[in-house]
């Protein structure tokens, strides 16, 4: 009885962060009774991660952009532009892919800085700015492929970014022993890290939650890390855009939580003035974010354009919209300093799941909109409603 | 011939426990002009905005006789019905409108909700005149000086046909030309009838203008003085203004030598490219290690402006004259400049642009100073802890745990903590910009004795108050500043309330 009432404040006192994760299971679960539990079969589980890859990732740029209180509209055609250039630079150059990748994210850096630049040292908002990007990144994309249309992409290491899974090492009963190592290295390194910090809390006197209570936070989460990973190697084993998504959450995840460049961030995103009047440079930190949202775009370029095995002239269209939607059902909030590198995440595999779980049940294209703009709506009035609460 | 336009009559507001005003009586004869003086906080802005309906009727105890009549006005729009109308100190101009279009705003000439542009030209050509001022009424209001926008203003209430005209501080950010030009043109209006209380700190306005003036100190009114009295005069008013008791709630410092200069100013001019005029003027300060300074002078006198100056030119001013450090001059263009040179600046409006009210204790002290708790670019979070320990015990913050968000803390909690933020940069100058505004007597006496402790420790300080009481009790020597100049300087020993007022009123 303890315990329940322990586990109702600790909803309710966090209901912002648990939100979200709440309404994924929510959701997860209606899509399996709906299905039959079709929509928790390995192949579209692992099918739904690949599809949500390349937007998950300019989620996670996009929300840093929103925390320091701006927006990236440019990115969805930049994404698709630099596709197409790694295509060009892979077929009709016939570059190497292990020099086109790093070009095009250096590319990314390059574009994304310069938005920032003029953010950030003109002056311009950067809703215009952005604009202006996503006009001519547009253009671009028709210029380069105005001879050829779509190209097709065959270099096989390309393709397999997106398409392909990693090497199973050893396949036992049909499960693939590297992606279960993986997943079990996961388990460990989680249980190892909330230990690790609930003993530092308890040395400083900080609240933590009760010792049964953790336990079972414990075991749920690694439970859902185990089930997923037993889900995925049972069929083809981890993909590599799956790979490249813990990637860049981890790398992002560990660079807003605990460096200084990341307190700097949400300094500068929840109050500009006193940010500047603790000695930071706000137009460095607004550089720094607007580029790596244009590197991030650079990689979601890589990751549609060879899931498509190819680079088409409508690559990039609505995935900033897309993008900007998740990070909003992640949890960002448009006043600035708010937002989780794990909240954007969650949002775009909230979006993904939407799509995905309404297209096995046949859903058609006009209330799958309808859906998910209201699932959004839902998001941001759930989020005006707890911050008020909470103050 | 007596015959009064206005009454107050034991008027009381209290905010959440706090009395701004206790019992005031204010009467206003028919076409006087009735001058309102005291110190900053001492309630002419609470009494006006009562009189206004911004705090509507219910919001305070007393009565309101207009005209004759109780009136009780429950919004703006209520009190300007009757005839009463208050400028502002900020004028509420729209900067891209014409005009015509300013002075007719809110109450737009109109057949049923089509703007008729002719009349509302014409009309206003002739409310120009009525103010003296001979400006196009198709210009924009960007385009003209604050005096000619002033005067907008003024135009603005006559169109709404004013009985009582409300000015406060009309002329603070006025050159002397436009000053004269601005209280000819209220001699002017008196001379038709209508009725104006100024608001004013320039005791030589008042006393040039005034038939009658108020004062009014601690929420309470002191007295009334008359000009065919001869009771308007720069004595009598000070007197009447400061007459408090000082309470001795100022912890005393024993041991007081002073080492060299480590900051010196000479001939600091601060140019406001955003104002467009110049915000410090010909500065010439010192402060030597293990000194107090305190900087006194009325709201809007420019003392912000010198400390932003002062700490790496946060607002891009442009900038003349030579700032020295430890005796050797330096060029600060960016606050971590001036944070690297050991300067720390305490912000006047500490949830404005002090503090990141969404995060917790321990990230706010550690902002400006990110680099004593990290190695490498990452963060040490238990060292982190450990410095936000630190600086909760020694100077007392009161909270449930260091994770509590800033935004839920008391004033006096919450400016301890900026408090601890700057100490932890270490500063050998720290400059404090109203460092007890807002904050109860037990907290203000715990932030004086940090600050005893700082300057044992050979730090220097330069506090900028508007209290009087801080500024004498705290201070080793004291500047005072008006319109962006230094009008004075006195020791601790020669200082007290009427001789910084002459200065300040200056």
């Amino acid at each position: 009885m303890k315990l329940l009432n322990e586990a109702k404040h600790l909803v309710k006192d966090n209901i912002r962060d648990y939100g979200m994760y709440i309404a994924l299971i929510i959701i997860m679960v209606t899509f399996t009774i709906l299905t039959d539990g079709l929509f928790m079969s390995s192949r579209n589980i692992s099918n739904l991660l690949d599809s949500a890859g390349y937007i998950a990732v300019l989620a996670v740029g996009v929300m840093l952009v929103i925390v320091i209180r701006h927006i990236d509209l440019s990115i969805g055609f930049l994404a698709g532009f630099l596709g197409a250039i790694a295509a060009i630079l892979l077929m009709q150059v016939g570059m190497p892919v292990y020099i086109v990748i790093p070009i095009i994210l250096i590319l990314g850096i390059f574009a994304g800085t310069i938005t920032g630049f003029l953010v950030a040292k003109i002056g311009i908002p950067a809703f215009v700015a952005t604009l202006a990007g996503w006009l001519i990144y547009r253009g671009a994309i028709l210029l380069v492929t105005e001879k050829t249309g779509t190209i097709i992409i065959n270099d096989d290491v390309f393709n397999a970014i997106g398409n392909g899974n990693i090497p199973s090492l050893m396949v036992i009963g049909g499960v693939h022993l590297l992606s279960l190592l993986v997943g079990a290295l996961a388990i460990v390194f989680y249980i190892y890290s909330t230990i690790k910090n609930r003993r530092n809390k308890i040395k400083y006197n900080f609240e933590v939650v009760s010792k049964e209570i953790f336990i079972l936070q414990l075991v749920f989460v690694s439970a859902i890390i185990g089930y997923i990973t037993w889900v995925l190697a049972s069929y083809n084993g981890l993909s590599w855009t799956v790979i490249i998504m813990l990637l860049v959450v981890i790398v992002y995840h560990f660079i807003t939580t605990k460096t200084v460049l990341g307190r700097h961030i949400y300094a500068v995103g929840s109050n500009p003035e006193a940010a500047h009047l603790s000695g930071i440079n706000v137009s460095k930190i607004t550089l720094l974010v607007f580029g790596s949202m244009g590197m991030l775009a650079a990689l979601s370029g890589i990751l549609y354009t060879s899931r498509l095995q190819s680079a088409t002239t409508t690559a990039g269209t609505l995935f900033e919209l897309d993008a900007i939607a998740a990070a909003f059902v992640g949890g960002v909030s448009a006043a600035g300093g708010v937002g989780k590198v794990t909240g954007a995440i969650i949002g775009a595999l909230v979006m993904a799941t939407l799509t995905n779980g309404m297209n096995l049940m046949g859903v058609g294209i006009a209330p799958q909109y309808i859906i998910r703009g209201g699932v959004l709506a839902l998001a941001v009035i759930f989020d005006v409603y707890t911050r008020k609460k909470r103050v | 011939m007596s015959e009064y336009i206005l009454e107050m009559k034991q008027i009381t507001k209290e905010f959440t426990g706090v009395k701004a005003l206790s019992d005031v009586n204010f009467k206003v004869e028919k076409g006087e002009i009735h001058c309102l003086v005291g110190e900053n906080g001492a309630g002419k802005s609470t009494l006006m905005k009562i009189l206004s309906g911004v705090y509507p009727y219910g919001s305070y105890e007393g009565d309101i006789v207009f005209n004759g009549e109780v009136q009780q006005f429950n919004k703006i729009t209520d009190s300007v019905g009757t005839g009463i109308v208050i400028i502002y100190q900020e004028l509420a101009l729209f900067p891209d409108l014409p005009v015509y279009e300013n002075i007719f705003i809110g109450n737009e000439v109109n057949k049923s909700g089509v703007l008729d542009f002719n009349k509302t030209i014409v009309e206003s050509k002739k409310l120009l005149d009525k103010v003296n001022l001979k400006v196009n009424s198709e210009t924009l209001i960007k385009d003209l000086g604050v005096g000619k926008q002033q005067l907008i203003e003024i135009a603005k209430a006559l169109s709404k046909d004013v009985k009582l005209l409300i000015l406060d501080e009309p002329t603070a950010a006025l050159n002397e030309d436009d000053s004269e030009n601005l209280l000819n043109l209220l001699r002017e209006l008196k001379k038709q009838g209508i009725t104006c209380i100024m608001i004013s700190h320039k005791l030589k306005e008042v006393i040039s203008i005034a038939d009658k003036a108020t004062v009014i100190r601690d929420g309470k009114t002191i007295c009334t003085l008359e000009a065919t009295k001869g009771e308007i005069n720069e004595n009598t008013i000070i007197k009447n203004m400061v007459g408090r008791e000082i309470e001795d709630i100022y912890p005393k410092r024993d041991k007081k030598t002073f080492g060299d200069k480590i900051l010196e100013l000479s001939n600091w001019t601060a140019y406001d490219p955003q104002v467009g005029r110049n915000v410090s003027k010909r500065v010439n300060l010192h402060v030597r290690k293990g000194e107090i300074i305190g900087i006194a002078g009325l709201m809007g006198s420019g003392r912000t402006e010198l400390a932003l100056s002062i700490f790496g030119n946060s607002k891009s001013y442009k900038l003349q004259g030579d700032l020295y450090l430890d005796g050797r001059p330096v060029n600060l263009q960016h606050t971590n400049q001036a944070i690297k040179a050991g300067i720390a600046y305490v912000t006047e409006d500490r949830k404005g642009d002090g503090l990141f009210l969404l995060q917790d204790i321990k990230n706010n002290i550690s902002a400006a100073n990110m680099k004593g708790i990290s190695l490498n670019g990452i963060i040490n979070e238990n060292e982190e802890i450990k410095v936000a320990d630190h600086y909760k015990t020694s100077i007392g913050i009161k909270a449930s745990s260091l994770q509590q968000l800033v935004g839920n803390l008391s004033g006096g909690n919450q400016q301890k903590v900026s408090l601890a933020k700057w100490l932890f940069v270490g500063p050998k100058l720290l400059i404090l910009d109203e460092p007890t505004r807002g904050i109860d007597v037990g907290a203000k006496f715990e932030i004086y004795s940090v600050m005893n402790e700082l300057i044992d420790k050979g730090m220097s300080i330069i506090m900028i108050s508007s209290e009087l009481g801080e500024v004498l009790g705290m201070s080793d020597r004291i500047y005072v500043m008006a319109e962006g100049e230094i009008k004075g300087e006195l020791s601790s020993a020669e200082a007290n309330q009427e001789k910084i007022m002459e200065f300040a009123t200056q």
